[in-house]
């Protein structure tokens, strides 16, 4: 296609949406309606996604050695450790490291009666690999493949905890991926039927540049501008306001809620808009290209 | 020019609606295609213009075999085909010279082309002064001068006429089809389908008469068939 014609086109999209004014303004109301819940929907699931992650990062697995294992045989676990690929975090503790987190913890009040312990460690042999994993699902393929080591004797996880949170994490996925398809499709269906106004009003036209030796994409290029431009629009509007209300939940919520960030963490406006602007244009304009082309595939044929 | 072998197009359960017809038209000829409602002259402008598919047989239009041409090329083979409608087909908000540089448009012509062959072409149909004019401010004979104008801006071989006279008085009909024979005198095959008996008596011109799908008579310098 010519630069000419290409701008050719373009005018005529815009001419497009003028003369259904009405519809153009209909159809952009709904595909904002549509992209503000979706993006609502993502701003929330990668919130609950963040933080159930960050809890995730929590659930901890620890690793005891057995009384004979040597020093190498205990570095050689911890490298066999580091090489899975679910493999999060590693932090070795030591039988003095061991005792001092024991004592803070229970004879916090009492520490004379963990003086006499001072010079005979109980814990003696309890040195350990404090673990965490990137993929708590994987926990139990992890806990198989470390029981399995020489030199491991014990291995202490909770397997409810991480069964929940992943349990959890999925039903979020899915309830917000099946929403979020929905909202796709109205948007879709929407831009179609303001498209079939576009080519119904424009009928006779279309048939007389079709029998002039139109290209195709000459026909069509006005429609997709119209699609694209609906589908643009509708995703700006309501990236703005959400953007807006957003930053205003943030505050309130930090300000409401004291001391919420020890709990849990929220996404910053950047961190989430850095993905979801992008994201919206593109489904917007998506949106717009398969909703015009749907329909003129439907009605163009001459 | 345009050769049609053995053409039949049968609609889905009923008879034909074009039956084993054979036609050859020379370049430069005036055709006139006649025969009464459902004889299959419709179907015979749409096979030529590749809208429908012939069921069996040959359709040839310079030199290229219509069922040879993919899809996307049916554009090129149009741009051969001017076309010019009873009901004149011009596009209500937009002034004549609008109309007709529209065709140009449609073809991708660069402007400075449109800007030469646009007034070429209007004056040509005697509308020059009217450029400005919007369609219902004109006669149906001025319509149709647009319509033939807009069908030949792009300089196509072949002008192929739907009943161009089936909307207008005696004396704009007669016009058209001057203006008509003028543009096949400059070396445009006219193909001209109509039902008009004066016109295609009075000009002496080859006229092929259908009926049923079926060529009845193909006569040079013939006449309205009486059986019609």
């Amino acid at each position: 296609m010519k630069i000419k014609t290409f701008f050719y086109c373009l005018k005529q999209g815009f001419i497009n949406l003028k003369r259904n004014k009405l519809f153009t303004l209909a159809s952009v109301g709904t595909i904002t309606a549509c992209i503000f819940l979706i993006g609502l929907f993502y701003a929330v699931l990668v919130n609950i996604q963040h933080i159930v992650k960050s809890a995730e990062g929590n659930v901890c697995i620890e690793i005891f050695f057995d009384k004979e294992a040597t020093d190498e045989q205990i570095k050689d676990i911890g490298e066999q450790i580091k090489r899975r690929a679910e493999f999060g975090t590693i932090e070795y503790i030591s039988p003095e490291q061991a005792w001092e987190n024991y004592k803070n913890q229970y004879f916090a009040e009492d520490p004379e009666l963990a003086e006499g312990f001072a010079d005979d460690n109980p814990l003696a042999d309890s040195d350990s690999y404090k673990v965490t994993l990137n993929d708590v699902s994987m926990q139990d393929v992890f806990v198989d493949f470390v029981n399995d080591l020489d030199g491991v004797r014990k291995v202490n996880y909770s397997e409810s905890t991480a069964d929940t949170l992943t349990d959890f994490g999925k039903i979020v996925g899915f309830i917000s991926g099946a929403i979020i398809i929905i909202l796709l499709a109205v948007g879709i269906f929407l831009i179609s039927n303001t498209i079939m106004i576009g080519i119904t009003v424009r009928k006779e036209e279309i048939g007389i540049m079709k029998l002039m030796g139109a290209k195709d994409m000459f026909v069509r290029a006005p429609f997709m501008v119209e699609g694209v431009t609906i589908g643009i629009i509708g995703a700006l509007i309501p990236m703005g306001v959400l953007y807006i209300i957003y930053k205003k939940v943030i505050v309130y919520i930090l300000e409401q809620f004291n001391g919420i960030e020890n709990v849990m963490t929220l996404l910053s406006t950047g961190e989430v808009f850095s993905v979801l602007l992008p994201a919206a244009l593109i489904i917007g304009g998506g949106i717009g290209i398969i909703g015009s082309v749907i329909t003129m595939r439907k009605h163009l044929r001459v | 020019m345009i050769d049609l072998q053995n053409v039949s197009k049968a609609y889905a359960a009923g008879t034909p609606a074009v039956n084993d017809m054979n036609i050859h038209i020379d370049e430069g000829e005036f055709v006139f295609i006649v025969g009464d409602s459902g004889a299959g002259k419709s179907t015979l402008i749409k096979l030529l213009l590749k809208e429908l598919e012939p069921t069996s047989g040959k359709i040839v239009i310079n030199g290229k075999e219509l069922k040879k041409i993919k899809r996307k090329h049916i554009p090129l083979l149009r741009r051969d085909i001017g076309v010019v409608f009873q009901d004149f087909r011009l596009l209500k908000d937009r002034n004549v010279y609008e109309n007709v540089e529209f065709a140009q448009i449609v073809v991708e012509s660069p402007k400075e082309v449109r800007k030469r062959k646009v007034p070429a072409m209007l004056s040509m149909v005697g509308l020059a002064e009217k450029y400005k004019s919007y369609p219902h401010e004109l006669s149906g004979g001025e319509q149709q001068r647009v319509a033939i104008a807009r069908a030949l801006v792009n300089d196509p071989p072949i002008l192929l006429a739907d009943e161009p006279t089936g909307n207008l008085d005696p004396k704009n009909a007669w016009e058209t089809m001057k203006l008509l024979e003028e543009i096949n005198k400059r070396g445009t095959t006219v193909i001209v389908v109509t039902h008009n008996k004066e016109v295609v008596d009075a000009m002496k011109k080859r006229v092929i008469t259908i009926r049923d799908g079926h060529i009845v008579s193909d006569e040079r310098k013939g006449g309205y068939s009486n059986e019609n």
